[in-house]
């Protein structure tokens, strides 16, 4: 099946046509694309309780996600970019990638994130003005998850030399799956036409690095549509750097899990890097300072709600006879999930003034130091002063 | 003591080596840096001696090499990068100061940044456009970068290897017009801290102060100077980020004179940053403004004017004379 047969009676047509994998139908049904055929054994091999995790991982950070955006809505976030669309993208990928990955996200990556181990409270730091990293990514509990890139496309060429530093120490290619280690760089639409992420293929294809770019394609950088940025299918991109890449219903989970883990696979293995093509749609906004309605159609965002992630696992789980108290536990974990979420984000309270200089160099530094002791003396000038 | 002569690019070469010997994640990469050694040969034989995965000649992007720099680090390499000219560096100006720059504090501590980014600079060998200039402000300017420059082979050979040990980012700045200038080498001495500034020539009249080719520079002023009756005494800083004020402000404490001298434009230059700072800190000694003799502010020009464009002893001497005449 087509790209165009695909979604051309449904959404916006990319000018090319370019194969497609896709597994679930718009309504659930279980309709693999010719391309899919491939990696029909690893969907078939998913177990009841794999699947039923897969919604669960959607539903519960579309939960988290609608919350931070009210949280923001309501002063308590400087800023809220929605993951609200491109749940299917992101699990599929993270729940593909193995323990021993590392995974380097962009910015919209809370479903990634989350599934690694990431606190979604740790991207709320981010957001509310308290850090700028959120969380330690050297700390097991964060499953070698990179912290969040705010400059686009910069972090695929930290994920290529990452990757490179693998093959260059042994850590990959052996044979052995469950020991060698790949890597994920997430990026978007927009961030596509960055030269970062050229010379990112350019590096990780000359050193064979076990590198998976995964580009989600939700459509739109900002307020500019994709059209903009290429001509032809962006999956079309990797063949002029030899990395054999994919293109994969981003709305469609099993998909996105199954071509994650054969392309990261592949990549381990060392046959060098791989890519993929997530198409899929951001149903919000960019981000909470956004207005949408200023340059795209309610009816574009009807015709992509039609293919919303959510909805077609559930109809996919519920014509596997899935019993409705699933689907009431996981709406109640959601629930659980993000007013836990609110009450630990409106007590986050700001970082000691240390923080400026303390962590600028990793050696001691004369003008840190000097500048730190001037602050508080400053500071403290102001002591016992106050009527 | 073990004491060579040599001149600056065969030092940098020895303490690259040597650099390299110490530490197995030490790794070089950059353009045409591996079997070609580099275009000013800095790295010759390197990757014969240690093989191409530790001497990488990279794909032609300066972007890609500083990005993928970082993300070795992050895997626990020490990467040492060479740009290959100054004017080279601009493509990846946003991986050094947005992320080489910023991952440490951005990680709150969590993770070091030790990766180098060697970057022949400067005029004086009569090159194209982008081939000669002088862009340490821009680096100086950059919190959470450390920004170097040696003025002799001894330094060269020891600032490399303190500055591959930094767990910290290092503009290394060499001034390629001293590349083949010979100096004695210490193989076998202490180094001085990276970080310090130094006292070259002794002077009592006016303090001279500068980085890089420019020291040379200085002394053949002060050689000048000396013949006319004035002493000068001269301080390399060596260190631009941070800047090592003591030996600087010991010597405008005892001249009450100072001229700072540097290839760069003047304008929000580190000439200027040090002028101001010993104004602050040095004001009741100072007998004279702190002077600057720097390029013009105006792009480098094509190289049958450089002379002119750039200061040289006789400016510097001009400089000297307008302070004394205070």
């Amino acid at each position: 099946m087509t790209w165009h047969a695909a979604v051309g009676s449904v959404g916006r047509v990319t000018p090319i046509e370019a194969p497609l994998v896709r597994v679930l139908a718009d309504d659930g049904s279980y309709a693999p694309t010719a391309d899919a055929e491939r990696y029909l054994p690893l969907i078939d091999a998913l177990t009841d309780a794999e699947l039923e995790q897969f919604y669960r991982d959607m539903v519960v950070i579309r939960a988290i996600d609608t919350q931070a955006t009210n949280l923001q809505r309501q002063g308590q976030l400087a800023l809220w970019p929605p993951s609200r669309g491109q749940e299917a993208a992101q699990v599929g990928s993270a729940r593909a990638a193995r323990a021993h990955d590392t995974l380097f996200p962009s910015y919209r990556e809370h479903v990634v994130t989350r599934i690694r181990g990431v606190d979604p409270l740790d991207i709320i730091k981010v957001m509310r003005g308290t850090s700028h990293g959120g969380w330690n990514p050297t700390d097991p509990a964060n499953g070698n998850t990179r912290i969040y890139t705010l400059v686009l496309g910069s972090q695929t060429l930290h994920a290529a030399g990452y990757a490179m530093g693998l093959a260059f120490d042994g850590r990959t290619g052996t044979g052995d799956v469950e020991h060698d280690e790949a890597v994920v760089a997430y990026y978007g639409d927009g961030a596509s036409s960055q030269g970062d992420v050229h010379e990112a293929m350019v590096f990780a294809a000359s050193y064979d690095a076990p590198v998976l770019f995964f580009l989600q394609n939700n459509h739109w950088a900002i307020s500019v549509p994709v059209e903009t940025q290429s001509k032809v299918p962006l999956v079309g991109r990797g063949a002029g750097y030899g990395i054999p890449s994919v293109r994969v219903d981003g709305n469609d989970v099993l998909a996105s899990y199954a071509v994650s883990r054969t392309l990261l696979d592949e990549a381990r293995s060392g046959l060098g890097p791989r890519a993929i093509e997530a198409v899929t749609y951001r149903m919000g906004a960019h981000t909470t300072s956004d207005d949408p309605t200023k340059y795209r159609g309610s009816d574009e965002e009807q015709r992509w709600a039609q293919r919303d992630p959510i909805a077609r696992m559930r109809a996919f789980l519920e014509g596997r006879g899935a019993a409705a108290a699933l689907f009431e536990d996981v709406d109640a974990e959601a629930a659980d999930a993000a007013e836990d979420l609110r009450s630990r984000a409106v007590t986050l309270t700001s970082p000691e003034r240390s923080l400026i200089f303390d962590h600028v160099y990793s050696d001691p530094h004369p003008l840190m130091a000097e500048q730190k002791a001037w602050l508080n003396h400053y500071e403290a000038s102001f002591e016992g002063s106050a009527s | 003591m073990t004491i060579e002569s040599m001149p600056m690019s065969r030092a940098l070469n020895a303490g690259l080596r040597r650099a390299m010997e110490d530490d197995p994640r030490v790794l070089l990469m950059g353009e045409d840096i591996g079997r070609l050694g580099g275009v000013f040969r800095i790295t010759e034989h390197l990757q014969r001696d240690f093989g191409d995965r530790r001497v990488l000649d990279t794909p032609l992007a300066e972007s890609g090499i500083v990005g993928t720099a970082i993300g070795l680090a992050m895997a626990g390499f020490r990467p040492v990068c060479e740009i290959q000219f100054d004017g080279f560096v601009f493509p990846a100006f946003d991986q050094i100061t947005s992320q080489l720059a910023k991952l440490t504090s951005r990680h709150e501590g969590a993770l070091s940044m030790p990766v180098v980014i060697r970057i022949p600079y400067g005029g004086h060998i009569g090159a194209v456009e982008h081939h000669q200039e002088s862009p340490e402000a821009y680096f100086a300017h950059t919190p959470g970068l450390r920004v170097v420059a040696p003025s002799t082979p001894n330094d060269a050979y020891w600032m490399i290897q303190e500055a591959i040990r930094s767990n910290d980012p290092v503009i290394f700045l060499e001034p390629k017009s001293r590349y083949w200038q010979k100096g004695e080498v210490e193989l076998e001495a202490s180094a001085l801290p990276l970080h310090a500034s130094r006292i070259v020539r002794r002077g009592s009249d006016v303090t001279l102060v500068g980085h890089g080719a420019m020291v040379t520079t200085l002394l053949q002023a002060a050689a000048l100077a000396e013949a006319e009756g004035t002493s000068c005494e001269v301080v390399d800083v060596r260190s631009l980020s941070p800047v090592d004020y003591g030996p600087i402000l010991d010597s405008v404490r005892s001249t009450g004179r100072m001229v700072y001298a540097q290839e760069a434009p003047a304008h929000t230059s580190v000439g200027s940053e040090i002028a101001a700072t010993v104004m602050e800190r040095a004001f009741y000694a100072l007998e004279a403004p702190v002077l600057r003799v720097s390029a013009f502010d105006a792009p480098f020009p094509p190289a049958k004017l450089e002379g002119t464009y750039l200061p040289d002893a006789d400016r510097i001497l001009e400089a000297v004379d307008r302070s004394l005449a205070y």
